[in-house]
Formats: structure tokens, C-alpha cells, sequence
């Protein structure tokens, strides 16, 4: 439903897309992560035609969004980021227009606004100017507009921002839900949201896409993927470490703690999950340790985002 | 074409027919709709009550006290009229200044151009909104018509068409205003760049300045620049000859400037 390619964005000087192609599929959330000014938003704002590329295409539905906005833009739903809205307004005005704009009139209109109201839990405000609702309100009431006309493309620049924790995880179920019959592109830098919600995910850093694949994919990227942690009642960290680096799956140990001894043995090459803790377990079983707990670890998203989108300072130390 | 519509034909076509289909009608519908929006907004602020009843006060006050209406003792509202173009010169700013420069701080400006609708839909939409409060605050002048007629007989038909030229002028500052909002989110600069250009298409043509002017400069040049002024044509219609030279100018000069706008939205979103 969506394509981009090789998608490109200069303001005068900096560069702030470079190169980005990807598509998105009907039933599939695609989770766009980055560090802050990596080009998220200038990537949602050319797939949306807010503002055109330097170089490269979007298409929408078939349809290039150069040629062809209104088509393309008639089948996306947008929630910009900060969620703006006309604040003189009343919710319900707001949708009313929004409606409007959309070619929903009369009867079609009002069934639309009132199915929104419904989703995005709006009926304690619906009169009320959005110039005095909460944040969590105004976000919501934005997002509604986004989804007033069940487009099948729904682009959401960090939709779950601002928000409160009860708030977050009902935008997200909703995402998840409305994943399985559209398109979606969301933005995000809460990482646990990419699980919560995405069945794939892209990290951009800088302009461009440095990770593409499933959060389980991106995931195994992490150096702790695979690896095994071992916590023991007694005995000695340093024996524990010596029969460990013995493995010849093991690249390197760390320990953890001192007392209680928990060692953490590194996968040579990390994400391959193998027998590593079955035969922990068995040089436990033959040297006699008192193993209080043994488990593989997963891989964590964090880390492969901190690896992979590298501080600008630190890149700028290695140059 | 991508492959997304060999994919899934189905779901893509039907709304693009649809949008095909209705195109023609649906432009004036999305001109009506924001339109609507935008007058609803100047209600919804104080902005609209501010400008009619200051615009009444100061009509009033400049007719009655400093042009003495009723010392001429003439059956006409050249008094009247004749303040309008200095009046606006403040007014209309004030009104128009919000117009692009609130949509850009706001960001709605991002929500209002990726609706499936064209960029010029949005911003005739909003133009005719704001002259639509001119005008009222114009309509609301009746009193003193209906005043003139009590006291003498003037003529009507001049009246009639002093009211379009105001009509025309206070279009044309507005389109002045759309443009330099368009340029700024800060409404400040957008009221005081409006007021220079707008002071300019004044005093290009007001018979001081040109009266000056024609003391080193050839009349030919003098009268061109004052061709581009306001007053020239203003004054023209307000005599009662509504020339079709005097109004192609107020629109082309609304014309030009809307379609300015235009090009600064685009300069804006192309960074």
C-alpha cells in the first residue's frame, strides 16, 4: 500500500533524508524508530505530501503522491506529530470538518464521527472547545480525525506521545487492531512499543535506514541474544569462567555478580540460539554446581538501537 | 505503478474513481467547508466582534467629527467613504494576519494540506472567509445610508457603487494580508509588513505624494505609479462609474497576491 524510493530530503545544506526506500504491506505495522532528528518525521511529512522530496517517489495505493496527491492522500489517515488541532474549535466541530474535508457529508458524516467517538473514547468532551482538554484529550481528538474516514493507510508520527501510561497501552491495542486490515506506519522512541504493537520495524539513524526486520530479527542483532546467565549458591566466579571459555561456542564471560556467583556466558556469534544452556547445564550437573538459576537470554532492543544508532558525539570522536 | 494495485486492486480503485467522480463539485464543497470553518473561527475569537464594532466606531467618528457629515450639508457619503482606505489600512491587517501565520503555529497547516484537497481550494476558502467578515462589518454601515436618505436625496446608484469599491479595496488589503501571512508564523510581522505594502499602494496614488512627485519626475512616470494605486481606483469608482479597468485592477492585484501565497506555501514545505 505504501512504497517509498529512494527517498531523499535536503533543507538548504543538512541532509535530512538519504536515501530511505521500504514498502508496506495491507495488515502490517511498520514501527519506524530513531533517535530524535534521525528524519523520522521528514519521511512521514513526504509519504503523507506535506511536504515533497528532494529526489525519490512515494506511492500510496498505487498512486504517486507527486502526480497524484489527491487519490494518494484520500486513502492516508495523518496524525502529525503534537497532534495539532484547531483549538477554537469543539471536538465535535473539528471531526464535523475533518469529515467534510474527507467527503463525508450528512448522515455519513455523523456515522463517521460518532464510530470515532466510540473508538477514541471522546463522548465526555465532544462539545467542549479543545482549547481547554488535556493533552491526552487533544491527542485523542487528533487522532480520531486521522481515522474518521477508515483509510487504509494510517500514518501516525508518535502517536503515543504525551500520553499516560493507561493512555499509551490503549493506542497501542488500538494500533495492533487496526494493523491486521490496513497499512501502518507509526514513529516511535519507546522501544517496547515496537514489540507492543509492530509486526516489523525500521530504525533510521541520520537519514537513513540502518535496520530493517521483525522486532524478534532486530533482536537477535543484540549481543545478549542467545547469551546464557548462570546464578550459583556458592563456589567460585573464576572456576565458573575458566569451564565456561571452555565452550567452544562461548566467545566471552562476564561476571555479573560475586555473591551470589552469576556468570553470563556470550554467544561467539550472538543470536544463534543453540544447546548453550543444556550444556551449562551439563558441566554443572558433572562438576557439581548448585545452580539456583539458569536461563538464556533475549535479545533486547535497546541495545541493538544504542549499537546501531550511535551518539553524534561518538561518532564524531572515531572520525 | 507500484505493485501495490496489481496486489489489490480492489481496495485502491473504488476510492479513486469515487475522487475522479466528484472532483468538479467537491472543489467549491472544500472551499465551502474551510470557509466555514475559518468565519466560525473569527466568531469563536474575539477577532470578528473587535474589528466590526471598532470598525463601526471609528466610520462613525471620522464621518460625523472630522469630516462634519452633516456641516457639508451634501446629499452624499464622500465623508464616509473617503476614510475607508486609511481605515483598513489598520483594519484588514489585523484581520488577515492570522489567517496563514495561526495555521503554521498551531502545525494545522499540516493537517490542512494532506486532506485529499488542493492547496488553492484552502487558501480561497480562507481568503473568502475573512472578506466575508469585511463585508458584514461593511453591511452594518446601513445606518448612515439609510441617514443620507432621511436628510436629502442623494444618489443611490453612487452609493451603491462607493460600497463595491469598498468592497473591492478591502479585498485587495486582504489578499495583501493572506500573503504576508503566508511568509511568517508571527502575526506582528505579518500585520506590519502588511501595513507597509498596503501604506505603499496608498500613497502611490494619493494626490499629496503624487503632487510631489510630478515636481522632478515626468508625468507619464508619475501617473503609471499611480496606476498601481489603490486610490486612484478607488476614488475613480466612488465618482459612480463602476469601469471595468477599476475593478480588473482590485482583482488582479487580489489574484496576484493569492496566487503569491501559493507559491511562498509551497516554498515553505519544500524547505
Amino acid at each position: 500500500m505504501i512504497e517509498v524510493r529512494n527517498l531523499k530530503k535536503s533543507f538548504g545544506a543538512k541532509t535530512a533524508v538519504n536515501g530511505v526506500s521500504f514498502k508496506v504491506e495491507m495488515g502490517e505495522v511498520l514501527g519506524f524508530l530513531g533517535p530524535n532528528g534521525a528524519g523520522k518525521s521528514t519521511t512521514m511529512r513526504m509519504i503523507t505530501g506535506f511536504i515533497p522530496p528532494s529526489e525519490g517517489e512515494v506511492f500510496v495505493g498505487g498512486f504517486n503522491m507527486l502526480d497524484n496527491p489527491i487519490p494518494a492522500k484520500s486513502l492516508i489517515g495523518y496524525l502529525p506529530e503534537n497532534a495539532p488541532s484547531y483549538t477554537d474549535m469543539t471536538v465535535m466541530g473539528f471531526l464535523g470538518f475533518a469529515a467534510e474535508l474527507r467527503g463525508l457529508h450528512g448522515d455519513a458524516g455523523k456515522r463517521a464521527i460518532h464510530r470515532v467517538v466510540e473508538m477514541c473514547f471522546l463522548e465526555s468532551v465532544l462539545h467542549q472547545s479543545i482549547e481547554t482538554l488535556s493533552k491526552g484529550f487533544r491527542h485523542r481528538t487528533c487522532f480520531a480525525q486521522s481515522i474518521i474516514h477508515d483509510p487504509p493507510v494510517l500514518v501516525l508520527d508518535e502517536p503515543t506521545d504525551g500520553l499516560d501510561p493507561n493512555q499509551k497501552h490503549e493506542v497501542r491495542t488500538l494500533i495492533r487492531k487496526m494493523g491486521r486490515t490496513k497499512a501502518i506506519v507509526f514513529s516511535t522512541h519507546i522501544l517496547e512499543e515496537v514489540e507492543a504493537a509492530c509486526s516489523r520495524a525500521i530504525i533510521i539513524d541520520r537519514g537513513q535506514i540502518v535496520a530493517n526486520g521483525t522486532p524478534d530479527e532486530l533482536k537477535q542483532r543484540s549481543e545478549l541474544a542467545g547469551a546464557v546467565t548462570v546464578r550459583l549458591l556458592d563456589g567460585s566466579s573464576t572456576e565458573v569462567m575458566q569451564r565456561l571459555n571452555q565452550l567452544p561456542t562461548v566467545g566471552k564471560c562476564a561476571v555479573l555478580s560475586e555473591s551470589p556467583v552469576t556468570v553470563r556466558a556470550y554467544l561467539k556469534k550472538s543470536g544463534e540460539r543453540g544447546e548453550l544452556a543444556r550444556e551449562i547445564g551439563n558441566i554443572a550437573a558433572t562438576e557439581r554446581w548448585r545452580i539456583e538459576e539458569l536461563h538464556t537470554e533475549e535479545g533486547r532492543l535497546d541495545e541493538v538501537f544504542r549499537n546501531i544508532t550511535r551518539p553524534e558525539t561518538k561518532q564524531e570522536e572515531a572520525a | 505503478m507500484s505493485e501495490a494495485t496489481i496486489d489489490s486492486p480492489s481496495t485502491t480503485s473504488a476510492p479513486a474513481v469515487r475522487a475522479e467522480k466528484t472532483r468538479g463539485t467537491s472543489a467549491w464543497r472544500h472551499i465551502w467547508t474551510i470557509a466555514k470553518r475559518e468565519v466560525a473561527g473569527y466568531f469563536a475569537s474575539p477577532v470578528a466582534y473587535v474589528f466590526i464594532v471598532i470598525f463601526l466606531l471609528l466610520t462613525g467618528f471620522f464621518a460625523f467629527m472630522v469630516s462634519g457629515f452633516f456641516e457639508r450639508g451634501q446629499a452624499n457619503l464622500m465623508a464616509f467613504f473617503a476614510w475607508h482606505p486609511w481605515l483598513y489600512l489598520f483594519l484588514v491587517p489585523a484581520v488577515g494576519m492570522r489567517m496563514w501565520s495561526e495555521e503554521r503555529r498551531l502545525g494545522t497547516i499540516e493537517l490542512l494540506l494532506t486532506m485529499p484537497i488542493t492547496p488553492w481550494q484552502a487558501i480561497v476558502g480562507k481568503f473568502l472567509a475573512s472578506w466575508l467578515i469585511l463585508a458584514l462589518a461593511l453591511v452594518l454601515t446601513f445606518p448612515i445610508v439609510i441617514t443620507v436618505n432621511y436628510l436629502g436625496n442623494p444618489d443611490n446608484g453612487v452609493i451603491l457603487a462607493s460600497y463595491a469599491g469598498s468592497l473591492l479595496l478591502s479585498g485587495a488589503y486582504l489578499s495583501v494580508s493572506a500573503m504576508t501571512s503566508a511568509m511568517t508564523r508571527n502575526q506582528v510581522v505579518s500585520f506590519i509588513l502588511s501595513v507597509v505594502i498596503c501604506l505603499f499602494l496608498i500613497l502611490a496614488g494619493y494626490s499629496p505624494i503624487t503632487n510631489l512627485l510630478t515636481q522632478w519626475a515626468s508625468s507619464w512616470l508619475v501617473d503609471t505609479i499611480a496606476a498601481f494605486s489603490v486610490m486612484t481606483h478607488f476614488e475613480s469608482i466612488q465618482k459612480g462609474v463602476i469601469d471595468s479597468r477599476d475593478v480588473l485592477f482590485f482583482l488582479s492585484v487580489i489574484g496576484f497576491c493569492l496566487f503569491t501565497t501559493s507559491v511562498i506555501i509551497r516554498a515553505h514545505r519544500a524547505g
